[in-house]
């Protein structure tokens, strides 16, 4: 059988396939339907594989059972053995793989053209088919090398801090132009130099992409880079004129782009400013310059669980140093304390909070925190005046009020957590020294009801848990 | 199939992602990237062609590379995010 025109069945099994992966994403609109749509994405994966496998040729069988098997086994385990929270490093991973794969396909169609059916009788490949597949293997590639890069600045292999070469924007825009010059020449030209040049070059931009941007603006990037992933397989659907690729790669290409859109707004931050870079070039000048001293308070665990106990509401604003001290188990269990004592008890999620979106959502259901205990920044936010104690761990930036008032400084306009109009503010954090991400000085820590708690967050949980049983 | 129906296609795809999307609570938003890495490997089915077809060598060393790599994320991609939303739990009612 000629692997051509896909048949009659073969496009109805996709189609149904698109439709079970749009279920799936229709599921995450809550918890409770989740796990169905889940189930229907993993459906929807089979059918996908069965009908191509059942609907072409095979050559080489057990080397592909194989494939699937290694791939497969790998996937489960890493699934299996990750810590939640590595999710971050774990999902710009994945987005490699995707980005990788998308650009092997595109060679193995680029070599294989009749295969495919996206080539005439003489061996050459329609001019559309080369678009779309020159378009495919750069997007993919770009994803792969960028998410590579985030992979590496998320899983602390490789520093944080942008890294700024001198002439990016010249050498990106001059990278980017390149690529699309050489796809369109790719349609007069089917050489192998061709297609292989535009391979580098996409390589390299979205290395050079991603290399000047900042660990906290990290949950634009792997939002974006999901984005990519999505768009590189909806290229490579249209090269293989297959429904299901196009759809899934829609979807997912306007999830990314979604997900993006709410970080930079939660950021207060237009897209290309992030993906431009350098923050934190901006924030080193005003950061740089001298500080006054000013008062402030420190407390102890003893302190804090006293006050705690006194307490009627509780809101606890969790941010990425939580998930660094890996503090989320005994959060959940000072929680419990205070509930104990008749303390109502709730978590307040900015949604920049982590290094992507939703990562403090499920590091605190990884910790048995309920989901009904947990709100989102604009439902939760005019609850800080009636709030006893605000309790701050491992977030910085977003209680800063200067992003409500400070014009000058590098967060204003940013949506912050009124937590000044708490009674009482709990501050954990390692020292003094260290000032958040975007390198700005916070009120918070030098106001009255401040109640600065100097530690390594866990360590401190633990000492207030341990007060709260006396 | 023709070029404007795929493109028609592509186009209320993105659509649909754009509501459907939307409707996502932002407490799944982690779920959210991981399930939708794992759709994106349906560009398994990219690989599976090339891997099956005969004719180029090469051309079947890379796809079945791309098998590997898309199987990582598709049994990765799923079973991280079951392993996610089976933590996401209502308050017990006592």
């Amino acid at each position: 059988m000629e692997a051509s025109a896909p048949n009659a069945f073969a496009a109805l099994a996709y189609l149904i396939s698109g439709v079970l992966f749009i279920l799936a994403l229709r599921g995450l609109s809550s918890p409770a339907t989740s796990r169905r749509g889940n189930r229907f994405g993993i459906i929807g994966m089979t059918i996908a594989v069965v009908t191509t496998l059942l609907t072409h040729a095979i050559a080489s069988l057990p080397e592909i059972a194989v494939a699937l098997a290694i791939g497969g086994g790998i996937g489960w385990f890493t699934a299996r053995k990750i810590a939640m929270t590595d999710m971050p490093q774990l999902v710009a991973a994945f987005h490699s793989l995707v980005g990788m794969a998308a650009v092997l396909v595109g060679w193995s169609a680029y070599l294989n053209p009749v295969a495919f059916g996206i080539a005439g009788a003489d061996g050459l490949i329609h001019t559309q088919s080369r678009i779309e597949m020159g378009l495919g293997i750069a997007i993919g590639a770009i994803t792969f090398s960028g998410s590579v890069i985030a992979f590496l600045k998320l899983a602390g292999k490789m520093s944080g801090a942008p890294i700024q070469l001198p002439f990016r924007h010249v050498i990106n825009l001059g990278t980017l132009l390149g690529i699309i010059g050489l796809v369109g020449y790719f349609t007069q030209d089917q050489s192998l130099w061709v297609i292989a040049v535009v391979t580098g070059l996409s390589f390299l931009i979205g290395f050079l992409l991603i290399i000047p941007i900042g660990g906290a603006d990290m949950p634009v990037v792997v939002s974006m880079l999901n984005s990519y992933s999505g768009w590189a397989a909806a290229a490579m659907g249209f090269t293989l004129h297959n429904t299901a690729m196009i759809i899934t790669g829609a979807l997912v290409g306007s999830s990314g782009a979604i997900l993006s859109y709410i970080m930079c707004k939660a950021m207060n931050r237009s897209f290309l400013s992030v993906i431009a870079g350098g923050f934190g070039a901006v924030a080193d000048t005003s950061g740089g310059a001298a500080k006054e001293q000013r008062p402030w308070k420190r407390g102890s665990a003893e302190d804090a669980a006293f006050l705690l106990k006194e307490a009627e509401n509780v809101i606890i604003i969790p941010g990425y140093g939580m998930a660094v001290a890996q503090a989320q188990h005994a959060l959940r269990e000072m929680g419990d304390q205070l509930k104990a004592h008749g303390v109502n008890v709730k978590y307040a999620i900015h949604p920049v909070a982590g290094r992507m979106p939703g990562h403090m959502n499920v590091l605190l259901a990884e910790a048995n925190v309920p989901y009904d205990e947990v709100f989102e920044l604009e439902d939760i936010n005019s609850e800080f005046a009636q709030a006893d104690v605000a309790f701050i761990i491992g977030a910085n930036d977003v209680v800063n009020p200067a992003a409500k008032s400070d014009k000058s400084s590098p967060i204003y306009g940013m949506p912050v957590f009124d937590v000044d109009k708490a009674k009482t503010v709990m501050f954990i954090k390692r020292s003094m020294s260290g000032v958040g991400y975007s390198g700005v000085d916070n009120d918070v820590f030098y106001m009255d009801q401040t109640m600065m708690l100097l530690a390594d967050a866990k360590k401190m949980v633990e000492d207030i848990i341990k007060a709260l049983a006396h | 199939m023709e070029f404007i129906s795929i493109l028609s296609i592509f186009v209320m795809a993105c659509f649909v992602g754009y509501y459907v999307v939307w409707s996502v609570t932002p407490a799944l938003h982690t779920p959210l990237m991981a399930v939708t890495n794992a759709i994106s490997s349906v560009i398994v089915v990219g690989a599976l062609i090339a891997a099956a077809a005969s004719g180029s060598a090469s051309s079947k060393w890379l796809g079945l590379g791309a098998v590997v790599l898309a199987s990582v994320n598709i049994f990765g991609g799923f079973a991280v995010t079951a392993r996610m939303l089976a933590m996401y739990k209502k308050k017990e009612k006592k």
